[in-house]
């Protein structure tokens, strides 16, 4: 999997602009209706404007010119009421749209992010959790004055160009022709243009999101970057994403901005040929003045909707590559997802079973001979993953990989099989049984129990847990059936009592507090300032590790599982407390299946089995007298922790 | 905040040639009109045919400079505006990389991140197009005053009243965009924690499915924010029209008025036609105020927020006659804590701990959850000073010493290890970029890190997630070692950093640390085999030290120690049964 940095810019999928531009208008056909009514209210005070110049016309000209003073006063009456009746219906066009913009944004953005909910570890474990919090924010923003212009300028500036030209070519074709010559030219020029800016724009948006991602990681790992004295280094850093942000930016200005002139050009250019071809090639006298004089005034007519327009597809050039990023993430596919049948069991007896598992994080695309054992097994797992892969992998623009020298991109296929991090395991774990998982780093222990809860999916073999396989469970049902406290033991600002909830929802004030008291948390959070309604801070900033870790284990021990995961989950804690602790795991721990891994091995000793885990593989199995007398692998790590 | 005005003085010649093209482009648009008028009435009407060519010419040259100056005016107006807030934004950044600790424990990073990014944009703004419009409002609405002038002074009173009260509409319209925006810029920032929170935390949510939870959750502050832009438009729609509005009565009253003095002959019809012409052009002046207005409101509503990171003073600064920071290579490493207590939040966190530790010398720290052993470390490196007592290095109180003396001369391996979302070269060369890379590699080895490092695709090169996801628990702490051992810094601190290993990866660490030569180390740990071979063990509770002494000595005590290590190996590998 290749990984994405900080500092490298976010490979793109390659979407052709209209597709883009047509989903993200897509969203507007809920607001058909409402839309409609704009247009309504568009044609009335379009209409407005156009008779009020005719008023003004007729008081110069007739009324005043007539010395009608009653005249004057009645039609500026009129004039008054007509302009008071025109802001009112800009004022509900103004409010229909800003409801109907805003309503889309909140819509994309809530729909990214519930699509980003539905993504595996893969997709999390690949880049900072910073650029994935720019696209849902910043480049979901950005959509909004494209979307609020969209039906505003769009349409009333088109058929406003669209009605000169006809009344241009009509009245002379020829003076028509040359006022217009310029015009291909110009869409050409603007076209080429923006194609540039366009990929600008893109670069613009990758350097965005890395600064967001270099800031999101400096504030995260403000302590580590104070401690070692680098903050020169990261200011250095710093300097250099903004540097390249601004640079992104100008040279997108500077194509952006390009569109100014090229618009101005081709006005003149236009004007400029209508009057040589009405003067000198026509010869003066063959056209009529008033058309001559006409023309001219057409031509500012024409350009200044046209001016509208291409600075509303600035617009959206500008913004429609976060619109890309936005799409893309919707796109993704997640690597996990319940098959349509997924089974929903009354409830989980907690017998595991790993068949021939064997799996590896790197691992995409399952070799050829796993797709064709889940083939038969009548597994869609491994051909979804192949037309995921198929579908998107392959457009990535290879332009960016040649960017990142740094990039490690890591090939799947029969060199990685050697060093898989799982290697055909299997085991079966009966109903409220306590195994215990020891080995050294690395060796594979974590992915064990990551795969029970079906994190990832195994590349080859498969995982029952009741004679089910996993990936035909559903999967909200099957980790809400696990208990797994990983090593990541991650708190939520909020409340004590909302952070331990978590584990269960519907769980009592009462029942909070036993799981507390049961893991040995309740004294020291009686001993905080509000007890149980003690707000902690982002990450629980202030308590020590092994407080956050035993909050954590309250978390867990409330939402009652039915298999109980415990990663490394006493590892902060001193022995005594864990001792403690150890009898309210205990107690928990009867009649359900549980995995514990340790490497205390007095945290281990009264499971009732023993996996001693190594090279991807279970070296040795067994109970712990049962090891211990065999003398092995168990053996030795024991001789080698009690020699002090 | 660094006041804008001293932004813009600043850089107030990068403003120059935008300024320029700017009021070219405008004098310009002036020009245009009477050229075309030329064409109109003295070509097409007054038959000079001999002066086409030169008008049309002068048409041409009009239209390029138009081009030119255009071009120049919009471009360097957004090069400067977002160098600008580039400038702001380092200027923002080197401040909060300054503050200290206790800044960080009560902020949350979803909103420091808003702060830098979005709010940093808001200002911008008014850098860049506010700034343009405004000295382009101005030059053109004194354009069309004076021409108005000259046709009727009476006439231009109508303007002359209008433009006062659109200012007062726009000043109102800014105070109430102001909060809505301040309120905005707020919800902006805690959508951007929640969102952080979820992402940070995934692997819980995952492991609880709690999805459905934090989609709820989410939508919540999607709503308000939704809520609050609607707002901001409702005020902007119940104001924005009133300017279109007064402009085009503006141009109505001019006829009425005029209409009567025409009638009066006080004027020409012709002159009264012109001077409708210039009211109708100065509409756009006054729907500008509208929107500038709202713009500068946002700008405002973010700028407060900037500023109130700005006031906010790092409590942990260098002494104010430091001495040179040259001081760092003189740091033999000598540890003293002298009486040394600290409260955080009203609650004693240390009292009254003292120890020597002198240069080379190893001391081990144990005790409960909570006891205080972590904050021993972090007052060390002065991320927090003590309220009573003295932290001493080589003898000087730690706040004498500059700072990056005092954090220069340490290498901490933190409980919570997190690596950047970087090659794992450059996660250990963090702090000294110049490290080669046979420190680097001989860094690896001593945290036995280089054995699962060289089976990476990429060796050292290879880039781990985030907070290292993807690494295991120990290969994390190891990596995070390494880290602290290239920096070949007279202090190492390792807080709780090898519990992820296995006994013998561990051993072989102590061994390999040994090694290194004369550096002092203060290990934190709750394995008893981490810490049995220190020098000093000192063994906290509730923020005391409860027993000191060697692992003998302490053993000897049969207190707290001995407990431990009785639990974890006294009964050794045989009473295994007694628990099945």
């Amino acid at each position: 999997m290749p990984r994405n940095s900080t500092k490298q810019d976010e490979q793109s999928v390659n979407v052709s602009k209209s597709r883009t531009l047509y989903r993200l208008f897509r969203y507007l056909l809920d607001y058909r209706g409402r839309i409609v009514i704009v247009f309504l209210l568009m044609g009335m005070t379009t209409a407005i404007s156009i008779i009020n110049p005719l008023i003004i016309e007729r008081i110069i000209n007739v009324h005043i010119a007539d010395g009608n003073i009653k005249g004057v006063i009645s039609l500026s009456i009129l004039g008054v009421l007509l302009n008071i009746t025109m802001i009112m219906l800009i004022k509900l066009r103004m409010y229909i749209m800003a409801i109907i913009s805003n309503e889309v944004l909140v819509k994309i953005r809530q729909q990214l992010y519930e699509h980003i909910q539905t993504l595996g570890f893969k997709f999390f474990d690949s880049r900072p959790t910073g650029k994935i919090l720019s696209r849902i924010m910043g480049d979901v923003n950005s959509l909004k004055d494209v979307l609020m212009n969209s039906v505003t300028t769009l349409i009333p500036d088109a058929i406003t160009v669209i009605a000169v030209v006809v009344i241009m070519l009509v009245k002379n074709p020829k003076l028509g022709a040359a006022s217009l010559w310029s015009l291909p030219i110009m869409m050409i020029a603007i076209f080429i243009n923006e194609g540039k800016a366009h990929k600008c724009w893109q670069l613009f948006r990758k350097k965005n999101s890395n600064l967001n991602a270099f800031i999101h990681e400096d504030v995260a790992g403000i302590r580590v970057i104070q401690s070692l004295n680098a903050e020169k280094e990261t200011e250095e850093t710093f300097d250099e994403l903004v540097n390249e942000h601004r640079r992104s930016f100008n040279k997108a200005c500077m194509f952006s901005d390009f569109l100014w002139p090229i618009i101005d050009l081709s006005w003149s250019a236009g004007l400029i040929a209508m009057y040589y071809m009405g003067m000198v090639i026509v010869g003066a006298g063959q056209v009529p003045v008033g058309t001559l004089v006409a023309f001219g005034s057409y031509i500012g007519m024409f350009w200044q909707p046209i001016m509208n327009l291409s600075n509303y597809f600035n617009q959206m050039i500008t913004n429609v590559a976060g619109a890309e990023r936005v799409f893309e993430i919707l796109d993704t596919k997640p690597e996990l997802s319940d098959n349509d049948d997924a089974i929903i069991p009354e409830d989980i007896k907690g017998e595991v079973c790993f068949e021939d598992v064997s799996f590896d994080y790197d691992d995409d695309v399952p070799v050829a001979s796993d797709i064709e054992e889940d083939a038969d097994e009548g597994d869609s797992d491994g051909w979804s993953v192949l037309r995921e892969r198929a579908a998107s992998g392959i457009e990535n623009s290879s332009e960016t990989e040649k960017n990142n020298p740094h990039t490690s991109v890591v090939m799947a296929g029969s060199e990685t099989q050697m060093c898989k991090v799982l290697n055909n395991v299997s085991f079966k774990v009966k109903p409220g049984e306590t195994v215990a998982l020891v080995g050294p780093t690395g060796a594979g222990k974590s992915t064990i129990v990551n795969l029970i809860a079906r994190f990832y999916d195994v590349c080859s073999g498969r995982i029952l847990i009741d004679g089910n396989d996993v990936r035909d469970l559903n999967m909200e049902f099957l980790r809400s059936r696990l208990g797994v406290m990983t090593q990541d033991n991650f708190l939520f600002t909020g409340t004590v009592r909302e952070n331990i909830r978590y584990g269960r929802l519907n769980a009592t004030d009462e029942e909070i507090e036993a799981a507390a008291k049961a893991v040995n948390a309740h004294d020291f959070i009686m001993k905080m300032e509000k007890g149980y309604d003690t707000e902690l801070k982002e990450r629980g900033a202030g308590l020590s590790a092994g407080q956050k870790q035993l909050i954590a284990f309250a978390r867990t021990f409330v939402s009652d599982p039915s298999i109980l995961i415990l990663d490394e989950a006493t590892s902060s804690i001193d022995t005594h407390t864990e001792q403690l602790v150890q009898k309210g795991i205990e107690t928990l721990l009867k009649g359900r299946t549980s995995f514990v891994i340790a490497h205390r091995l007095s945290t281990v000793k009264n499971a009732d089995r023993i996996f001693v885990v190594d090279k991807g593989g279970i070296v040795e199995s067994g109970s712990p007298a049962e090891l211990m007398a065999r003398k092995g692998e168990y053996y030795k790590l024991w001789t080698a922790q009690a020699a002090v | 905040m660094k006041k804008k005005r001293y932004y813009l003085l600043k850089y107030w010649y990068l403003y120059v040639p935008a300024v320029i093209g700017l009021l070219v482009s405008e004098a310009l648009d002036m020009v245009s009109p009477i050229v075309t008028k030329g064409i109109v009435d003295d070509v097409i009407r007054g038959g000079r045919q001999e002066l086409l060519m030169g008008l049309l010419l002068a048409l041409v040259a009009v239209g390029i400079g138009r081009a030119v100056f255009g071009y120049l005016k919009e471009y360097t107006f957004d090069k400067t505006s977002f160098g600008i807030a580039c400038e702001i934004r380092k200027h923002l950044f080197r401040h909060i990389q300054k503050l200290s600790i206790g800044y960080f424990d009560s902020t949350n990073t979803g909103e420091i991140m808003a702060r830098l990014k979005d709010d940093v944009d808001r200002v911008q703004a008014a850098f860049g197009y506010i700034g343009m419009l405004t000295i382009q409002m101005v030059a053109h609405t004194i354009m069309i005053l004076y021409c108005m002038f000259r046709i009727s002074w009476k006439l231009s009173l109508f303007p002359l009243i209008a433009l006062p009260i659109c200012g007062i509409f726009a000043v109102i319209m800014e105070k109430k965009l102001d909060k809505v925006y301040d309120d905005i810029s707020e919800e902006n920032a805690e959508m951007n924690t929640v969102a952080e929170e979820n992402l940070a935390g995934v692997r819980v949510v995952k492991a609880f499915a709690r999805e459905k939870f934090e989609i709820k959750k989410f939508l919540k502050h999607n709503k308000k924010y939704y809520e609050l832009n609607m707002k901001q438009s409702k005020v902007w729609i119940k104001y924005n029209p009133l300017f279109q509005l007064i402009g085009s009565m503006l141009t109505l009253l001019s006829i009425l008025w005029g209409g009567l003095m025409v009638i009066d002959g006080e004027l020409t019809l012709g002159e009264l036609a012109a001077f409708v012409e210039y009211s109708a052009n100065a509409v756009w002046p006054m729907e500008m105020l509208g929107w500038l207005s709202n713009e500068l409101a946002a700008a405002f509503a973010s700028e407060k927020k900037l500023k109130k990171i700005f006031d906010q003073k790092p409590v942990i600064t260098d002494p104010e006659n430091a001495e040179n920071a040259d001081e760092v290579s003189k740091i033999r490493g000598d540890v003293e804590f002298k009486n040394v207590s600290l409260s955080l939040d009203k609650k004693d966190i240390l009292k009254n701990i003292s120890f020597k530790l002198p240069a080379g010398k190893t001391l081990g720290i144990m005790g409960a959850t909570g006891s205080g052993k972590t904050t021993v470390a972090n007052m060390l490196m002065r991320f927090y000073d003590p309220d009573k007592g003295s932290v001493k290095l080589d003898g000087k109180d730690i706040r004498e010493l500059p700072l990056s003396s005092v954090r220069g001369s340490i290498a901490g391996v933190m409980q919570d290890v997190f690596l950047f979302s970087d090659t794992i070269k450059e996660n250990i060369k963090m702090g000294e970029r110049n490290i080669g890379d046979t420190v680097i590699e001989k860094a690896l080895e001593s945290a036995c890190a280089d054995e699962f490092v060289d089976k990476l695709e990429s060796g050292d090169n290879t880039v781990i997630g985030e907070r290292g996801v993807g690494l295991s628990g120990g290969q994390k702490q190891r990596i995070s070692m390494a880290r602290a051992i290239a920096k070949n810094r007279p202090i190492l601190i390792l807080d709780d950093s090898t519990s992820a290993l296995d006994m013998e990866t561990e051993k072989q660490v102590q061994k390999n640390l040994n090694d290194l030569g004369k550096i002092t180390k203060i290990i934190i740990a709750h394995r008893i085999t981490s810490v049995c071979k220190a020098d000093e063990i000192i063994v906290l509770d509730k923020g005391r030290i409860i027993e000191r002494g060697t692992h003998d000595e302490l053993l000897k005590k049969k207190g707290y120690y001995y407990k431990t290590y009785e639990l974890q190996i006294g009964n050794g590998p045989e009473p295994v049964g007694q628990f099945a």
